[in-house]
């Protein structure tokens, strides 16, 4: 580099690219260094490591009675009036967490944030069920935006018929409204395959792939009108490696925005079909059912708030963190709203 | 225009016929005894009777035969009485409602509807009466507290907004109750005195002249309308808003200002139609979202229409009637596309000369 480029790049108020910068590529290097100083994006960060930490720690913070099946909540009796946070635990209590005597200095287990009527203790719900909502989350983001990935670049990049067939099966799929889709879905599968976490995901992932598809068609098919793609297929470069290696690269960033913003909303999907009563059977570790047990006492809500404050802010502040690292990422990375911030 | 819209109703069939298809291929996980459902009332417990049945209705045929027959019906040869056809409205029976699909969805889409209308003006309007209001204000405290209620309701699930509503206005407060009309006024709506012209009671009750009525049919509204609409205020708000912000900067509007237009003129006449352009593109989007909310809003709410029919259908497995609805649910899709699109094109000139 001589000493005029380094004139030139000062004048228009850019440094130099450091290693770092160098390593990962100029876009790259902004998008990293505009998520971790960027507050908003800062908060997202914090509150997903505390679930990711809750979820790691779940042994330790709510050590199950029987450790082969952590996943069903214990229970403490079968009345069905819910008791508040803080009685004590009357019938078969749970090993007590090592951390529990020396900070409350207290030797028995209480329902820290009480329990639902017939008795399922929240506390445990809450804890576990963070497992359950990131292993919901990620794995169906995962598989959707695989799926979504490859039909969207194969349509755009071929063009003619593909594009045309691909485009129309998406069109089918999306007059199907997700929700009552995946509940229907999963209704029908819930005999094959039965009950659990397994047929609501596969009739979420069957239905969901639309939106990456369609996202994904339309960025490729905007860096495929650009020069390099073309001089790329001049000089011979296969099919593939142009799509993987030049063109996906390239159009990839608007469908992190998506996998960011679509793991939240698909932990709330599952959630939602849980309160309804589809998917893993009742006292399974998951939000959805805890909320569901709200609606044994609908008249008295605000005596039994606990119900639904503990599992429910659980909820929207797992899909706040990955709404406010999505939203950061895409203000990021649109050009038009760089220094409007 | 013509062309365009003509073009675009070309491709309806063809949506329709992969819809079907898709229905079709759910429906072949349920054994044939349970699709028996699709014709007959209730099935017979010897297995004698049974394979005939499965016979008469030729649920042992190639898949061909029985979509075909699951389309236009099943006709028997020696009474010419036909059994089932989606195309003659015909869903079969619904184990749940134990009465025909048909005339469960008839007697639970007025309930339905009712909320969907009384939803259709909030939904539409709050989100880009927001937006508008916080990009007028950029960066000052109005526009910050939007744009967290952006982020922040858009976050929200709304069973967990519509419980907490419960727990607030009815628990707590006892001011806006579950249900669709309170005991007293159901015994009214139940009287012969009381014309049911459209099953819709909030319009019933103003032709009838109940205004007490009426107003007893709203209070029971105005908690689902909220849950139903905030999702869609927080979508529209930030979509509504950045668009504002960008038609602002542009010349146009500078040279609006600059002749001495009036401020709310600038905004109202010169920046918002076009402004608006992409909040109507989440329209198709909208509709879908409604669909799926109206299930959640009916069962939390203890709302009698279709949605919580759907769910109730769907945790017992009644796949025949779920299917049906699903259909219904599709086919209300395939047609809000298509007039969304053309009102699109209407807007907007460059799509339908594309």
């Amino acid at each position: 580099m001589t000493h005029e480029d380094t004139d030139t790049l000062e004048h228009i108020g850019r440094k130099p690219p450091n290693k770092l910068e160098k390593w990962l590529g100029t876009e790259t290097y902004r998008a990293l260094k505009g998520l971790v100083t960027n507050p908003v994006s800062l908060a997202g960060f914090l509150l997903l490591g505390m679930f990711i930490l809750v979820a790691i720690f779940a042994p330790v913070l709510a050590p199950p009675p029987f450790p082969d099946d952590p996943y069903t909540i214990p229970r403490d009796g079968y009345n069905p009036v819910p008791k508040p946070p803080g009685t004590e635990w009357g019938v078969r209590p749970p090993p007590l967490p090592f951390w529990w005597e020396p900070l409350t200095g207290k030797d028995n287990w209480i329902h820290i944030m009480g329990t639902t009527s017939g008795q399922w203790d929240i506390y445990y719900g809450v804890v576990w069920g963070t497992r359950t909502s990131l292993f919901v989350g990620l794995s169906i983001t995962a598989v959707v935006a695989i799926i979504g990935v490859i039909l969207g670049s194969i349509s755009a990049y071929y063009g003619g018929a593909v594009d045309m067939i691909l485009m129309r099966v998406v069109e089918v799929f999306v007059a199907f409204p997700f929700l009552p889709a995946a509940m229907t879905l999963s209704a029908i599968l819930t005999p094959v395959i039965g009950r659990g976490l397994f047929a609501p995901m596969v009739a979420m992932m069957f239905f969901g792939w639309t939106g990456f598809a369609r996202l994904v068609r339309s960025d490729v098919l905007s860096v495929k009108q650009r020069e390099y793609v073309l001089a790329a297929k001049v000089i011979g470069v296969r099919d593939g490696r142009i799509m993987f290696r030049h063109i996906l690269p390239n159009a990839i960033y608007p469908t992190l925005v998506m996998v960011s913003m679509r793991i939240g909303s698909y932990a709330i999907s599952f959630a939602g079909l849980s309160f309804l009563g589809i998917g893993a059977d009742i006292g399974y570790a998951d939000w959805g059912q805890l909320l569901a047990f709200a609606r044994d006492w609908m008249t008295q809500l605000s005596t039994y708030w606990y119900i639904i404050i503990f599992p429910g802010v659980a909820l929207v502040l797992f899909v706040l963190s990955w709404n406010l690292v999505g939203d950061a990422l895409r203000d990021i990375l649109d050009p038009r709203m760089q220094g409007s911030r | 225009m013509v062309n365009y819209v003509i073009r675009r109703l070309m491709m309806v069939p063809l949506i329709l016929f992969g819809v079907t298809l898709l229905i079709f291929g759910m429906l072949q996980f349920l054994s044939p005894v349970e699709r028996s459902a699709l014709y007959v009332r209730e099935f017979p417990k010897n297995e004698r009777a049974l394979d005939a049945l499965i016979k008469q209705y030729g649920l042992d045929q190639p898949v061909y035969v029985q979509y075909w027959t699951w389309l236009v019906g099943h006709k028997n040869p020696n009474t010419g009485e036909v059994n089932g056809g989606i195309l003659r409205g015909d869903f079969g029976y619904s184990r749940t409602a134990s009465q025909p699909v048909v005339d469960m969805i008839k007697h639970r889409f007025p309930a339905t509807v009712e909320l969907a209308l009384w939803a259709l003006i909030p939904v539409v309007t709050g989100g880009v009466f927001l937006g508008v209001i916080a990009a007028v204000n950029h960066n000052k405290p109005i526009d910050h507290i939007s744009r967290i209620f952006g982020i922040v309701g858009w976050s929200f699930p709304d069973f967990v907004l519509g419980l907490l509503l419960i727990m607030i206005f009815y628990a707590k407060l006892g001011w806006l109750p579950p249900g669709r009309v309170s005991d007293w006024a159901n015994q009214v709506v139940m009287s012969p005195e009381f014309r049911n012209y459209t099953q819709m009671i909030t319009v019933d009750a103003l032709l009838n002249l109940r205004f007490d009525v009426f107003w007893d049919a709203l209070k029971h509204l105005i908690l689902p309308i909220i849950t139903l609409s905030y999702l869609w205020w927080a979508l529209q708000m930030r979509v509504t808003r950045s668009s504002m912000l960008e038609t602002l900067r542009q010349d146009y509007i500078t040279t609006a200002r600059s002749k001495g237009v009036a401020e709310k003129t600038v905004i109202r006449k010169h920046a918002l139609p076009n402004a608006l352009m992409p909040v109507v593109t989440l329209a198709g989007g909208t509709v879908l979202g409604l669909l799926s909310g109206v299930v959640i809003v009916e069962v939390i709410f203890n709302y009698p229409g279709i949605g919580s029919a759907f769910a109730a259908a769907a945790v017992q497995l009644d796949i025949i009637t779920v299917l049906a609805f699903t259909l219904l649910n599709s086919l209300i899709m395939v047609l809000a596309y298509v007039v969304i699109d053309v009102l699109y094109a209407y807007i907007d000139p460059r799509v339908r000369l594309d």
